[in-house]
């Protein structure tokens, strides 16, 4: 299954012009407040009509301006979880998690009532009335409801946007089961960097309703011209990552393409796969393995590529394996060391600079 | 409780109920159908159709009943062919009061309606139709228990304006004791003959109660149904 989105609409100042593809997994719609995410997303749900273009899903046309055609809302079957949740808040939990069931097609394959309950730990709730529940539990059951419509695909508005960061630690667990127990696509909005790392395994950047880059998370979070869309804190790779063992002290070792890294305690059993994140900003690049420093996670790479800014500072992109690496360093260090593509660095990681939700949970 | 109205007075509150339950009965769906057009629709003419709902709230009540006369009159364009093909009669029957009653309280109804639908969130008619509900399901589902308040509010209000409708009833229909001679059209007549104060008071104690009765109710229904829209 792939969505293949190609469509033009007047949008505010500027005109939106937007083509790409979503496969399976979780793709994201990448970029600041007011540069088309939005639009896309409603354009292919049926919300709103682009002026030009095609929308199809698995071949299947969805929209396509020049003949006319554009399948209404209920005939789409993408499941949409609104930023706001959009409970029916007459009806109980249950009867909201069931209202898109009887429309499915007969022969349509999804979780049931009892899966989507696991899945999001919604199942004593089923009584209640959404005005009872919680911003964090409210979205879990959005979700539900729209997995029980039993859709083609996942349409997610900032799902996650409105709820604080500890509600938002809640749900980013089950949106990564999703990924990783469905082949359904997902669209996924977001102005956030960090969960665009945690969740996204394709990402497409918008700006100023433009495709600015698109590809694997891993290639477009690694890139290091995109540092400005993402901003310069928040820039940095993510790695896929095993876990080996846990230590005594309370340590996780995990094997990357590129060596070993240690980690405060990640929630996972030895033999799972997840990722981590490593901001540029906490990377430092020494030319020899350096002795007798605190940091604990030294990693031999090459230099690919420097990218300097107006600024004082620059970014350094790293082959570490078959990884990529971001570091943020300054002019005068690069100028002093000497660095320069093809030049063989060592990356240095201090352990306690990548926090528990850097680390994904499988 | 029969003794203290005589059988003129009786009749006059039995049909003034009967006339204002079926009008409200009647004109309910088209109430919602139109106050659901002028809430979410977009087409042209609804500036129009929005004056013609309103329009007897603004006409003097004789003129309302007069042109129900020269339109649902045996003579009138649509009162001959309902005549002719349904074997229906309006003018000067109770079922004209009952057209006569509806029309009059159309306007508050569709307005207390169309405020609840404009209240109801379209991002929710929205949600549910990416579940895959078509239109009607959705105003079934979603749009009518969200509105309910308003329903019951209109509906109530409706009853009461009918109840009180005197002009275009006694304009359209005239004052048949027993037949047309509404609660109102009552009290009037017991004002013109000498010794009908007291019948008239009466039936002013009637009107009085019943009133109140159908706000209180209405109060109640309207608070029950909020509190289950809120999920209570």
């Amino acid at each position: 299954m792939s969505l293949v989105v190609d469509i033009t609409h007047p949008f505010g100042a500027f005109t939106l012009n937007v083509a790409f593809e979503a496969p399976g997994g979780i793709t994201a719609l990448f970029g600041r407040s007011g540069t088309g995410k939005t639009t896309v997303i409603n354009a292919v749900a049926g919300v709103l009509r682009p002026a030009q273009g095609r929308i199809t899903l698995s071949g299947e046309v969805l929209f396509d301006a020049s003949q006319g055609v554009a399948l209404p809302l209920h005939k789409r079957r993408l499941g949409y979880v609104f930023q706001d949740g959009r409970l029916f808040p007459h009806m109980t939990v249950r009867r909201n998690l069931m209202y898109g069931a009887r429309f499915a097609p007969v022969d349509a394959t999804g979780p049931g009532l009892d899966d989507v309950c696991d899945l999001l730990g919604i199942g004593g709730m089923l009584a209640r009335y959404p005005g009872t529940l919680s911003g964090g539990e409210k979205q879990r059951v959005a979700i539900g409801r729209a997995l029980l419509s039993h859709p083609r695909m996942l349409l997610m508005d900032e799902p996650l946007a409105a709820l604080d960061s500890a509600r938002k630690d809640e749900i980013l667990p089950y949106l990564e089961r999703l990924r990783d127990h469905t082949d359904m696509p997902i669209l996924y909005v977001s102005h956030s960097v960090s969960e665009v790392a945690r969740l996204a395994t394709s990402v497409v950047v918008l700006e100023d309703g433009q495709v600015a880059r698109s590809g694997s998370a891993e290639q477009v979070l690694s890139d290091p011209d995109m540092v400005r869309q993402i901003g310069l804190r928040e820039a940095g790779a993510i790695v896929p990552a095993a876990l080996i063992k846990h230590h005594d002290d309370g340590l996780s070792e995990l094997s990357i393409s590129g060596g070993q890294l240690l980690l405060p305690r990640v929630q996972l059993e030895p033999g799972a796969v997840t990722r981590v994140r490593i901001l540029a900003k906490d990377v430092m690049i020494a030319l020899a393995r350096p002795r007798d420093v605190s940091a604990l996670n030294i990693l031999p790479c090459e230099i690919l590529t420097l990218r300097g800014g107006d600024g004082p500072g620059m970014i350094v992109q790293m082959a570490c394996g078959s990884d990529r690496l971001l570091a943020r360093i300054t002019r005068r260090s690069a100028d002093a060391l000497a660095l320069a593509p093809g030049v063989n660095v060592h990356a240095v990681i201090k352990s306690v600079s990548i926090a528990r939700a850097d680390v994904g949970h499988l | 409780m029969t003794d203290w109205l005589g059988p003129q007075e009786w009749q006059a509150v039995a049909l003034s109920i009967k006339v204002s339950l079926w009008a409200t009965v009647i004109s309910l769906p088209f109430g919602v159908l139109v106050a659901y057009a002028l809430a979410r629709g977009q087409f042209r003419g609804k500036q129009l159709l929005n004056g013609l709902v309103h329009l007897p709230l603004i006409l003097p009540p004789v003129v309302t009943g007069y042109l129900l006369l020269l339109t649902f009159g045996r003579r009138g364009v649509i009162g001959g062919w309902l005549e002719d093909t349904l074997g229906l009669v309006l003018a000067f029957r109770w079922t004209g009061a009952v057209l006569a009653a509806a029309i009059m309280a159309f306007p508050l109804m569709v307005r207390a309606i169309r405020l609840a639908i404009e209240a109801v969130d379209p991002k929710l008619e929205q949600a549910a139709a990416t579940l895959g509900a078509p239109r009607f399901w959705v105003f079934a589902t979603i749009t009518l228990p969200l509105i309910l308040p308003g329903l019951i509010t209109g509906a109530v209000l409706a009853f009461a304006k009918a109840m009180g409708e005197f002009g275009a009833t006694i304009t359209f229909v005239s004052n048949i004791p027993g037949q047309t001679q509404t609660l109102p059209s009552a009290i009037y007549t017991f004002l013109q003959v000498p010794g009908g104060e007291a019948s008239a008071l009466r039936l002013v104690a009637v009107s009085v109660a019943i009133a109140m009765a159908a706000l209180l109710a209405s109060e109640l229904l309207a608070r029950r149904a909020a509190k289950r829209v809120a999920g209570g």
